[in-house]
C-alpha cells in the first residue's frame, strides 16, 4: 500500500521520503495487537527511523530515538495532537486537552497543577486506604479461588479506589472505562476501532463532562483539589473542568492495564512470583517491570514543528512521528535480556510512562495501586495458574487483556 | 571524569566514576548503587533519588528548582537542609570528589 492511499482525506497527498526504510506495517491492526513483539523487532532492525506506508507517518522504535523525541517537545510537539489526527488540519473529536495536547509555556502551568494534586505528599495521604482495599480484594478473591483477573481484579481494584479518590458520585461510574477506552482508541487512525468508539461515545462524553463540574465533585478528592487551584489563581475556572477530564481520561484504564499486565506476568513466570513472595518489598519493582515488559500504553504521536534531523534522516515540518514505547522498552540496545520479566531488574529509564515534560503525571498513583496490590499478593497468594482461554482486548493505544481466567491458592 | 562517593546509611562508602554531563542519579543507576531508585528516570517527578549532600559540597551545587523543592517535601525519608534530588545534580569536573549520603529509604 502506498503512502498516498490514506483514507484520511483531510491530509494532503505527499510523496514518501527517500532514504528511510519503508515498511508495510499497520501498528493499529488486529495482527499487530495479537503479537506486537515480532513486528517491534522488525521495526527496530529496519533502522532508527522508518516510514509507515499504511498511514503516511514516520516511526521510531529504538530506545534512543524514542527517548530523544520524548525529550525534545519544542521540535516534536503535542499541541497538534498526540494521535494520528493533526489538529493544524483537522478538528479534534473533543475539545483539545489543555495538558496532554499542549506545549510550553501553556503546558507548564496546567502540568504544575496536576503535579501538585498528585504529588508524593498527596499519595502518602491515600496510601493506607489503598493498601487496606488491596488486601481486602485479595482476601475476597482467595475465597473464590477461580476468577477473571481482568474483570474481578485488574478492573475491580482501581474501580474500588480511584473514583472515590477523585470524589465522583456513585451513579454513572460504569461510563468511566468505556470513556477511557474511547479516548485511547481515538489516538489511533480512522480505523473501525476508532470510528465505532466515537459513534458510541455520546453518553460517556456527557457523563464525564458533568462529573468535571465543581458541584459534582466531593470535597477532599483530587477533582475538588483541581478546582481549588482555580480559587488560588493558578488556573481559570474554565480550565479546571478540563483538567479533571484529563484525570478521568487517563487515570483509570491505564492502571487497569498496568495491574492486568502484572497479573499476566506473574501467572506466566512462576519463578518471579516465588521471588516476589520471598521478598514482598519487591512489589513496587515487580509492578514497574510489568509496565516495561508489557507497556500498557504502546504508542503516542508527536508532530514536527520544523525541519529536523533525527538519526541522520531529515524530517520535514508538520510530519507525524509515531513513538513505539513498547518496542523501546524491549530494545536489546538498552536492556539486557529484554524479553525476560525480572522482578529484580533495575527498571529506571523505561518509557512505559513516557519521559520528559509529558511523562505520565499520574505515575505515582499508578505505582501506588500496583505496589499495594502486588504486595498483598506476595503476602497472601502461594500460586497463580491460568485456568482458561486468555483473550486479548483490542485498542489503538492500550495493550491489555479482555479476559484472564486464573486460579489462586492461599499462602 | 568526576568521581563521586555515595555513603550508605550503614557508613559503607561506594565510589563511582561518572561521566561529564550525566547526573549523579544517572551515575548511581549505571553503577548499580543501591539506595537510588530513580523511578521516574530523571524527570523530577518521583523523589526516589533523594540524597543528603555532604556539607562541604552543598554551596557548590547548582540552585534548587521549584519542582525539586516541592518534591523533596514528599520524600520518604526526613527532609533536611542538605536534601537534594540526585537527578538534578549535573556532574562536571568541578564536582570531582562530591560526597552524597543516602537516606535510609526512598519509598
Amino acid at each position: 500500500m502506498s503512502a498516498t492511499s490514506r483514507i484520511d482525506s483531510a491530509t494532503p497527498e505527499r510523496s514518501a521520503p527517500a532514504g528511510v526504510p519503508h515498511l508495510d506495517v499497520d501498528p493499529f491492526s488486529t495482527e499487530f495487537f495479537e503479537d506486537p513483539h515480532r513486528i517491534h523487532d522488525v521495526l527496530r532492525e529496519a533502522g532508527p527511523v522508518v516510514w509507515l506506508e499504511k498511514w503516511g507517518v514516520y516511526g521510531v522504535a529504538r530506545y534512543a530515538e524514542v527517548h530523544a523525541v520524548l525529550n525534545d517537545p519544542l521540535t516534536f510537539c503535542s499541541s497538534r495532537g498526540v494521535g494520528l489526527s493533526d489538529f493544524a488540519k483537522e478538528k479534534p473529536w473533543r475539545p483539545q486537552s489543555i495538558i496532554l495536547e499542549a506545549d510550553p509555556p501553556a503546558h507548564t502551568r496546567t502540568r504544575a497543577v496536576l503535579s501538585q494534586v498528585l504529588s508524593p505528599t498527596a499519595m502518602k495521604q491515600v496510601r493506607e486506604h489503598f493498601t487496606a482495599m488491596a488486601a481486602a480484594k485479595i482476601d475476597e478473591l482467595l475465597d473464590r479461588g477461580s476468577f477473571d483477573a481482568v474483570a474481578d481484579l485488574a478492573e475491580a481494584y482501581p474501580l474500588s479506589v480511584f473514583p472515590d479518590a477523585m470524589g465522583l458520585k456513585q451513579e454513572g461510574r460504569e461510563n468511566l472505562l468505556p470513556y477511557a477506552s474511547l479516548v485511547f482508541n481515538a489516538f489511533g487512525p480512522p480505523n473501525q476501532l476508532r470510528q465505532e468508539a466515537i459513534e458510541r461515545s455520546a453518553p460517556h462524553q456527557a457523563y464525564v463532562a458533568a462529573q468535571c463540574q465543581r458541584e459534582n465533585l466531593a470535597p477532599g478528592g483530587f477533582g475538588a483539589c483541581i478546582h481549588a487551584r482555580a480559587d488560588a489563581g493558578d488556573i481559570t475556572a474554565e480550565e479546571a473542568p478540563l483538567l479533571v477530564r484529563s484525570l478521568l481520561s487517563a487515570g483509570l484504564d491505564t492502571t487497569v492495564n498496568g495491574i492486568g499486565a502484572a497479573m499476566y506476568c506473574l501467572a506466566r513466570f512462576p519463578d518471579q512470583l516465588a521471588r516476589l513472595r520471598s521478598d514482598p518489598t519487591l512489589a513496587r519493582n515487580a509492578f514497574e517491570e510489568a509496565i516495561r515488559f508489557e507497556s500498557p500504553v504502546q504508542t503516542f504521536f508527536r508532530t514536527t514543528t520544523r525541519e529536523v534531523e533525527l538519526a541522520g534522516h531529515r524530517i520535514g515540518e508538520g510530519e507525524k512521528v509515531l513513538m513505539f514505547l513498547g518496542a523501546a522498552n524491549r530494545d536489546p540496545r538498552r536492556w539486557e535480556n529484554p524479553d525476560r520479566y525480572d522482578v529484580t531488574r533495575r527498571t529506571s529509564g523505561h518509557v512505559g510512562f513516557g519521559s520528559g515534560i509529558h511523562m505520565c503525571v499520574g505515575q505515582l498513583l499508578a505505582r501506588l495501586e500496583g505496589e499495594v496490590m502486588l504486595a498483598a499478593i506476595a503476602r497472601k497468594v502461594a500460586s497463580i495458574e491460568i485456568s482458561g482461554p486468555v483473550k486479548r482486548r483490542y485498542n489503538n493505544t492500550l495493550r491489555g487483556l479482555e479476559s484472564l481466567p486464573i486460579t489462586i491458592s492461599p499462602a | 571524569m568526576p568521581s563521586i562517593t555515595f555513603v550508605h546509611p550503614d557508613g559503607r562508602a561506594q565510589r563511582i566514576d561518572a561521566s561529564d554531563g550525566e547526573s549523579a542519579m544517572q551515575g548511581a543507576t549505571r553503577h548499580d548503587v543501591g539506595g537510588i531508585l530513580a523511578e521516574c528516570g530523571g524527570n523530577a517527578m518521583c523523589a526516589t533519588c533523594h540524597v543528603y549532600v555532604d556539607e562541604e559540597w552543598l554551596a557548590r551545587l547548582p540552585a534548587m528548582g521549584d519542582d525539586e523543592d516541592a518534591l523533596l517535601d514528599g520524600a520518604a525519608a526526613e527532609r533536611r537542609a542538605n536534601s537534594r534530588l540526585s537527578c538534578q545534580i549535573k556532574l562536571a569536573a568541578d564536582l570531582d570528589g562530591l560526597v552524597l549520603n543516602l537516606p535510609d529509604r526512598q519509598l
